[in-house]
């Protein structure tokens, strides 16, 4: 269309989207230039939840750290903990008892899927059907029910310790997360029947922000939000740590199942199948784990080598890398953490141009970010 | 209403000293508060259903503390909404902002007086009924577009524009569906569209089973007139997930309350078109509800077609708690390039058959095969 001389002028508008939007995940804040529903720029403005917890982490001990990682990433505690608690231990060079590493990969992987299922539940929220975020929550109560056996916690674990795990696993823990897992399974391709393929579902995702896998390495992505785009990166795999090696799975990638490898589609599925394999690891762990002490011995007043570390571990988010400096006091020296939702937002920018204003919520969606992992 | 105002005088001799216009005014007040209660009623009954189906769908119990099981909640939440702080935004258009929840409330509402909900249970039993709701329920789109502009909020203009465009988009597609049904009946009085599906075939003489074109058509006018009024998975002006809440973002208490009551008029008129249109309206299956007892013939009539909206009343709600939604380019391209041909050609098929076979349905005609 030739815009006549005589015209009214158009004009884009700018509309600020979060930090109060239902479907930020959080106080996200996106300003968005639109030409009527078309998207021209969407820039996020991230630091509405920055609470400095690595600055923090300069002024406790390590084992004081414990409880802020629980703040780091609210959905997946459990794994947070842990990849403290790994970080650590590599930087000081401790031996954990084989007992605590499969406790921990346990609640990992229980934690994996609880999060992927707010991921899940949340998403189809954002693309307009409720009801599937309630069986997702249904689900997530199990879970929640398992740590609270665990650890007496429904939210905010502090369940690793510098060494192993804060307490063993009650008795019949192990057969409730095999009961679970039981139950669980069906479930997914209950959602699978009921809204992956939904046809108006598909047409709402497929095509949509693709991220082709050259960019997607070169912008950093990681987790679901790389592997959607059909790159096979796992930690657990590439660059296995605890007990992980001991485990039989698959690293799931996209394929453009319903478009183009790397759409929102694909990070969706990716999720979907990745709850699969974590119950297939946490089968064989339930199976496989060995009695015995669950806490190495570690001094009272801890204090590491000097010297420095960095520790990557798998979040359901993606990589959360821990980079510790030790001057062989009792608090870290500098304290790093990358995380997985945090570089999303480089990308962001680049992908949304062009979109509508609701591919926005889909894209949000898609790279399942969390703020408190954002701002940290 | 000046026949039945008549007819009234002749039955009450104390009446016979009023002057005529004034039991005319008096009936049609009425007649118009009859409406307004049922209307009111239905829409606080509908939230309460409709929370109670979410609930059954989505795994939980849903409203369950106010009366027993929670079948006072509506009352609750009426008293709630007119309770509530009126807030007009500083930079509102106050003005369009006041008079916006009255057309989408009009609109809505005005449309109920042409629903023929028994024999003689109608309140203007209009010779041109189904153009009569046609075009009183576009008030919406006015009082949707001055909602979004007045507020002076940019997500409830996206939502007001979308809500507008959405609806005369729309439009189209479900006059075109509507069209067979009057085209078989010869009218476009909503009572005679009725009448029409009267005969002892039973279901076999709604117009839904009159011939394939009528059948196919049914399921068009369903599917478009859920998108016209903004039900999911066509609610893309509410859509609280990208919009916020769309073009009443800005309103509460009452104000709100109206847009809130608008919507479930909404559903329910489309659930009473189908139902008149398409299912055969108040006919009683093998009995003429016309010749029993005026009392009975109503009583009777007025169950059957509340039983059979309130059912499809009931599948729109399960079509909102299941179904994701649609964006808004799909949006329009499913209504320009899908529903408005269809429903053009479902037209085309519907006159043809209907000359070619001089207005006889496949029922009908099988009927008469066995004489």
């Amino acid at each position: 269309m030739t815009a006549r001389p005589d015209a009214l002028p158009t004009q884009e508008m700018t509309i600020n989207m979060g930090p109060q939007h239902p479907s930020t995940h959080g106080v996200l804040r996106v300003i968005l230039t639109t030409d009527g529903e078309v998207v021209t720029r969407a820039v996020p403005d991230i630091g509405y939840l920055h609470r400095a917890l690595e600055k923090i982490g300069e002024r406790v001990t390590y084992a004081q750290y414990m409880p802020f990682t629980d703040r780091l990433d609210y959905l997946a505690s459990m794994n947070c903990n842990c990849a403290w608690a790994w970080a650590v231990e590599k930087l000081a060079g401790i031996e954990v008892p084989e007992r605590a590493e499969y406790l921990r990969v346990i609640v990992c992987e229980l934690n994996r899927i609880s999060s992927h299922l707010i991921a899940f539940g949340s998403y189809t929220a954002d693309m307009g059907a409720f009801t599937p975020f309630l069986y997702a929550i249904r689900e997530r109560e199990r879970v929640n029910d398992l740590f609270e056996m665990i650890c007496g916690s429904r939210l905010t674990y502090n369940y690793a310790r510098i060494g192993g795990v804060s307490g063993d696993a009650p008795p019949g823990f192990l057969e409730k997360t095999k009961e679970f897992l039981d139950y669980f399974e069906p479930k997914i391709d209950e959602y699978n029947n009921l809204i992956s393929y939904n046809k108006i579902f598909v047409h709402r995702l497929a095509n949509v922000a693709v991220v082709p896998a050259s960019e997607a390495v070169a912008y950093g992505l990681t987790g679901p939000s790389l592997r959607g785009s059909g790159v096979p990166f796992d930690l657990r795999k590439d660059e296995p740590y605890s007990v992980y090696p001991k485990f039989d799975f698959k690293v799931c990638v996209g394929a453009g199942e319903r478009g183009t490898t790397g759409d929102c589609f694909d990070r969706y599925m990716v999720r979907i199948n990745e709850m699969r394999e974590s119950v297939k690891i946490l089968r064989q762990a339930v199976a496989q784990i060995p009695d015995g002490p669950v806490l190495a011995k570690v001094p009272r007043v801890f204090k590491p080598p000097v010297g420095e570390s960095y520790f990557r571990s798998e979040c359901p988010r993606g990589e959360t890398g821990i980079y510790l400096i030790s001057d062989g006091s009792v608090n870290p020296f500098r304290l790093k953490i990358r995380t997985g939702s945090f570089v999303t937002m480089n990308i962001f920018e680049k992908i949304t141009r062009g979109l509508m204003i609701a591919d926005i919520v889909a894209v949000i969606g898609s790279f399942d970010i969390i703020l408190p992992e954002i701002d940290r | 209403m000046e026949q039945a105002a008549l007819a009234l005088m002749n039955a009450f001799p104390p009446l016979a000293g009023v002057p005529p216009w004034a039991v005319t005014l008096l009936l049609i007040v009425a007649a118009a508060v009859v409406i307004l209660v049922f209307a009111l009623t239905f829409e606080g009954v509908g939230s309460l259903v409709l929370r109670k189906v979410a609930g059954d769908i989505q795994a939980r119990i849903g409203p369950n503390r106010v009366g027993p099981n929670g079948i006072l909640q509506f009352l609750a939440d009426g008293v709630k909404l007119v309770l509530k702080e009126d807030i007009i935004p500083a930079n509102a258009d106050r003005l369009l902002f006041k008079l916006a929840p009255y057309f989408v409330f009009v609109g809505s509402f005005a449309a109920f007086v042409v629903v023929p909900f028994g024999v003689g249970l109608i309140a203007a039993d209009l010779n041109v009924g189904i153009y009569y709701v046609m075009a009183v329920t576009s008030l919406v789109v006015v009082g949707v577009l001055l909602a979004g502009w007045a507020s002076n909020n940019k997500w409830a203009l996206l939502g007001g524009m979308r809500a507008a465009a959405q609806i005369v988009s729309y439009e189209v597609p479900v006059g075109m569906a509507l069209i067979p049904a009057v085209l078989v009946a010869g009218s476009l009085s909503l009572q005679d569209i009725v009448r029409s599906q009267e005969g002892l075939l039973g279901i076999f003489g709604w117009n839904l089973f009159h011939n394939p074109f009528t059948f196919f058509s049914f399921f068009l006018y369903f599917t478009a007139a859920q998108a016209e009024t903004n039900q999911t998975p066509f609610d893309l002006p509410e859509a609280e997930s990208e919009l916020v809440s769309g073009y009443n973002v800005e309103y509460s208490g009452i104000r709100f309350g109206l847009f809130f009551l608008a919507e479930f008029g909404d559903m329910f008129i489309v659930a009473a078109l189908a139902t008149a249109c398409f299912l055969g309206g108040w006919n009683v299956p093998f009995l003429h509800a016309g010749t029993l007892p005026w009392i009975w013939g109503n009583l009777l009539s007025l169950g059957v077609f509340l039983a059979k909206a309130f059912t499809m009343v009931l599948v729109m709600m399960w079509v909102r708690w299941t179904l994701p939604r649609l964006r808004v380019d799909q949006l329009m391209r499913m209504s320009w390039k899908y529903l408005v041909p269809l429903t053009f050609v479902n037209l085309l098929g519907v006159s043809l058959w209907l000359l070619v076979f001089k207005g006889k349905g496949i029922p009908g005609m099988i009927a008469s095969l066995f004489g």
